[in-house]
């Protein structure tokens, strides 16, 4: 198949200089032009470090982006996924033109217009009518353009009443509605969106994420998309890129690429294996792992899957009976439910023990949880507790498009017995 | 690489650094709506929640004047021949408003914009021009009252001439607005990284209207001061006063040889201002 390839990134990099601007800024600034006028390289190029925020580095200068190469498709939603600063915004900064990159380029075949924080440029003073004006315009549309589109921006803002009142007057909510019903009427071939779904209510954050499947769909436009929300970018991306540092760890299809995210990220790592700490007189704790049915336990959890928790215990010695007992607990440390093989009539072996709890399909709500293992003596005393022994974290699935991308409130979502009847 | 697709189709390229001279003049022109918009909301923000609107306009020159009159010329005993001092020292600071309003506007284009610039991209230059436009208002409404007294006096009785160079007068403030620009933008480049040059412009614009003829005319200094004459001499803005007013009121001279080395200057200024300009819009972000 042949390839409409719309934009292009060449070796992109970034580099940024760490701390502030004083005195020092300026010697680096003569030494540098003392470099250049003599045709040498700039001297500051080369010591930078990668761009990792949480070691301290010796470079006063970091690379925000290295060596950044991709290629995007017409027609295609990219979702560009990463931690923070990972070099996220950096990149959809250069794309959008607001800084240059140190190295290399960025050839594109279509107009790029962003949408990388919305209600830019928007005037306190002026009125909602006045702002879609100003913003359009400096989103790139002509006037003529805006009045053409102008009832469609209103109604789909819902600001109507509050049309001709100053923007000042608005709630921040409804300043994001005008300003996002201001770029979704925007026409360019390519749209650079970020974050935009963290503002606004449900029923607006269905109907923004609506507007970009129309556009990317039926419009046939380019969306480069960077968001937090997996849900959202599951649903909407066909492809991802993930940044680790400011370098493309991978790039695939947006599934592979959600789940080498959130497999790379270290506090989801479903999975503990205990020292010989746990080698006690009446047994051995080895190992509990979670993992979704027909998945591995380095695989992300999510909130649709059928969810299993392996235990491997040795029992030492036959006599004691003893048991497991697992807490759930929510990330605000409040214990959900207790759960024990006890409870199915189940009892432990003499030797080791592969025990299997199987929580039902999409039984929990996103999250993070903590576990809390107690082994019980006689059905009554604790021979040994650990609090929080492991923590795990259910991840968003990929949803329908058009339904809401937050997170219901609540822990559990298990499934009773409904019936309705028609009268 | 498809047929259709050349490798060299692309429709436009992001690079590190701009070409060494790129006004994109083609682009500003896809904007010209933005820079109307910009140019309306300068004007309209400045009334709004004032209780005497656009008369902000008229009182700041006419306080200016007064003063002026009473300092330089009841107690200094400066001589502005046969004109009112009053509307000899109105003409001047009306003309020089504009070039200082100019220049104060544009000098913190990167500074008080980077939130903006730091969102969205369109041509930078936009911003500056937005200033220098939406001030052209600002001075048509203080040429008005400057009009207004002009005709006051003229029934009163003052020897008043216009002067039919008064022709080229819309040429001269554009020449004054351009001068603004150039240097505003030559600032403005400056002043991201080093704040240092906003506090320098503050009292330097103070300094330079006192070497630019605002309250004098040209030839006295000659006369009184032929040691430091040249300092007034090699100041282009007060070739451009000191002509506004042989325009406007037929008092003082105009030097063909001044105007033209006001030319020169104004050009020099603005394209150095656009050079260094276009250059810091690249990345002036990451140091703002």
């Amino acid at each position: 198949m042949k390839k409409d390839i719309i934009l292009k990134a060449e070796n992109i990099s970034k580099q940024y200089r760490l701390g502030q601007v004083g005195t020092g800024t300026l010697s680096h600034d003569i030494n540098r032009w003392w470099h250049k006028i003599r045709g040498k390289e700039n001297p500051y190029l080369k010591i930078g470090e990668t761009n990792d925020r949480s070691t301290k580095g010796s470079s006063d200068y970091v690379w925000a982006l290295q060596d950044i190469n991709f290629e995007v498709e017409r027609g295609e939603v990219l979702g560009i996924i990463g931690k923070n600063g990972a070099g996220k915004s950096t990149l959809l900064k250069i794309l959008s033109k607001v800084t240059a990159p140190t190295t290399g380029s960025i050839k594109s075949r279509g107009r790029i217009a962003s949408l990388l924080e919305v209600g830019t440029g928007f005037n306190g003073e002026m009125t909602g009518r006045e702002n879609i004006f100003l913003n359009g315009a400096i989103l790139g549309m002509t006037k003529k353009e805006i009045s053409s589109k102008l009832d469609e921006i209103i109604e789909f803002s819902g600001c109507e009443r509050y049309i001709d009142t100053p923007v000042k007057r608005y709630s921040s909510g409804m300043t994001v509605r005008l300003a996002f019903a201001v770029a979704a009427f925007l026409e360019p071939e390519i749209l650079v969106i970020d974050e935009v779904l963290a503002v606004g209510d449900a029923e607006f954050q269905k109907k923004a994420i609506g507007k970009m499947q129309d556009i990317s769909r039926e419009g046939g436009r380019t969306v480069l998309f960077v968001s937090h929300n997996m849900a959202a970018v599951k649903s909407l991306c066909t492809r991802g890129i993930v940044l680790v540092n400011g370098k493309v760890a991978m790039t695939g299809n947006v599934e592979s690429a959600v789940n080498f995210y959130l497999s790379h990220d270290s506090e989801s790592m479903n999975r503990k294996i205990f020292s010989s700490e746990y080698d006690k007189k009446e047994f051995t704790l080895h190992e509990i792992s979670l993992n979704g049915i027909g998945k591995l336990s380095d695989e992300p959890l999510d909130e649709y899957q059928e969810i299993e928790i392996n235990t491997l215990f040795t029992l030492k010695d036959e006599s004691l009976k003893l048991h497991l007992s697992l807490v759930l607990n929510n990330d605000f440390g409040e214990p959900l439910f207790t759960f024990s093989h006890i409870n199915n009539g189940l009892k432990l072996n003499k030797g080791t023990n592969k025990i299997k709890c199987r929580f039902p399909k999409g039984f929990l709500n996103i999250g993070t949880y903590y576990l809390s293992l107690y082994i019980i003596e006689n059905a009554k005393s604790a021979l040994f507790v650990e609090k929080d022994i492991m923590s795990f974290i259910i991840q968003e699935g990929e949803r329908t498009i058009g339904s809401w991308m937050g997170k219901e409130p609540g822990f559990i979502k298990p499934k009773f017995d409904w019936l309705i009847e028609v009268n | 690489m498809n047929d259709n697709n050349t490798p060299n189709d692309w429709l436009f390229e992001i690079t590190p650094k701009n070409k060494f001279f790129s006004l994109n003049l083609k682009e500003v022109w896809q904007y010209r709506d933005l820079l109307l918009l910009f140019v309306k909301r300068d004007v309209i923000t400045v009334y709004k929640q004032t209780v005497l609107g656009p008369l902000w306009y008229l009182i700041q020159p006419l306080f200016t004047s007064v003063t002026f009159t009473i300092i330089f010329n009841n107690v200094a005993g400066i001589d502005t021949g046969t004109v009112p001092p009053f509307l000899f020292n109105l003409a001047g600071i009306t003309v020089w408003n504009y070039f200082t309003a100019c220049l104060t506007g544009t000098s913190d284009t990167f500074k008080a914009n980077a939130a903006i610039f730091g969102k969205v991209y369109f041509p930078r230059i936009i911003t500056p021009l937005s200033v220098v436009i939406s001030n052209l208002v600002k001075f048509g409404i203080q040429f008005l009252i400057f009009i207004g007294f002009y005709i006051f006096y003229y029934f009163q009785g003052a020897n008043l001439g216009l002067n039919g160079l008064i022709l080229f007068f819309p040429i001269l403030i554009i020449i004054m607005g351009i001068l603004g620009l150039g240097l505003g933008m030559l600032i403005s480049a400056m002043v991201t990284k080093y704040r240092d040059f906003s506090h320098l412009i503050g009292f330097g614009i103070q300094l330079l209207m006192y070497l630019s003829a605002v309250m004098y005319p040209m030839s006295l200094i000659k006369d009184k001061l032929p040691g430091y004459g040249w300092l007034v001499e090699y100041n282009p803005l007060a070739y451009i006063i000191e002509t506004a007013r042989y325009m406007l009121l037929d008092v003082g001279e105009v030097s063909v040889l001044g105007l033209s080395y006001t030319l020169v200057v104004t050009i020099a200024v603005f394209f150095i201002g656009l050079l260094v300009f276009n250059k810091t819009e690249k990345s002036f972000i990451d140091t703002v």
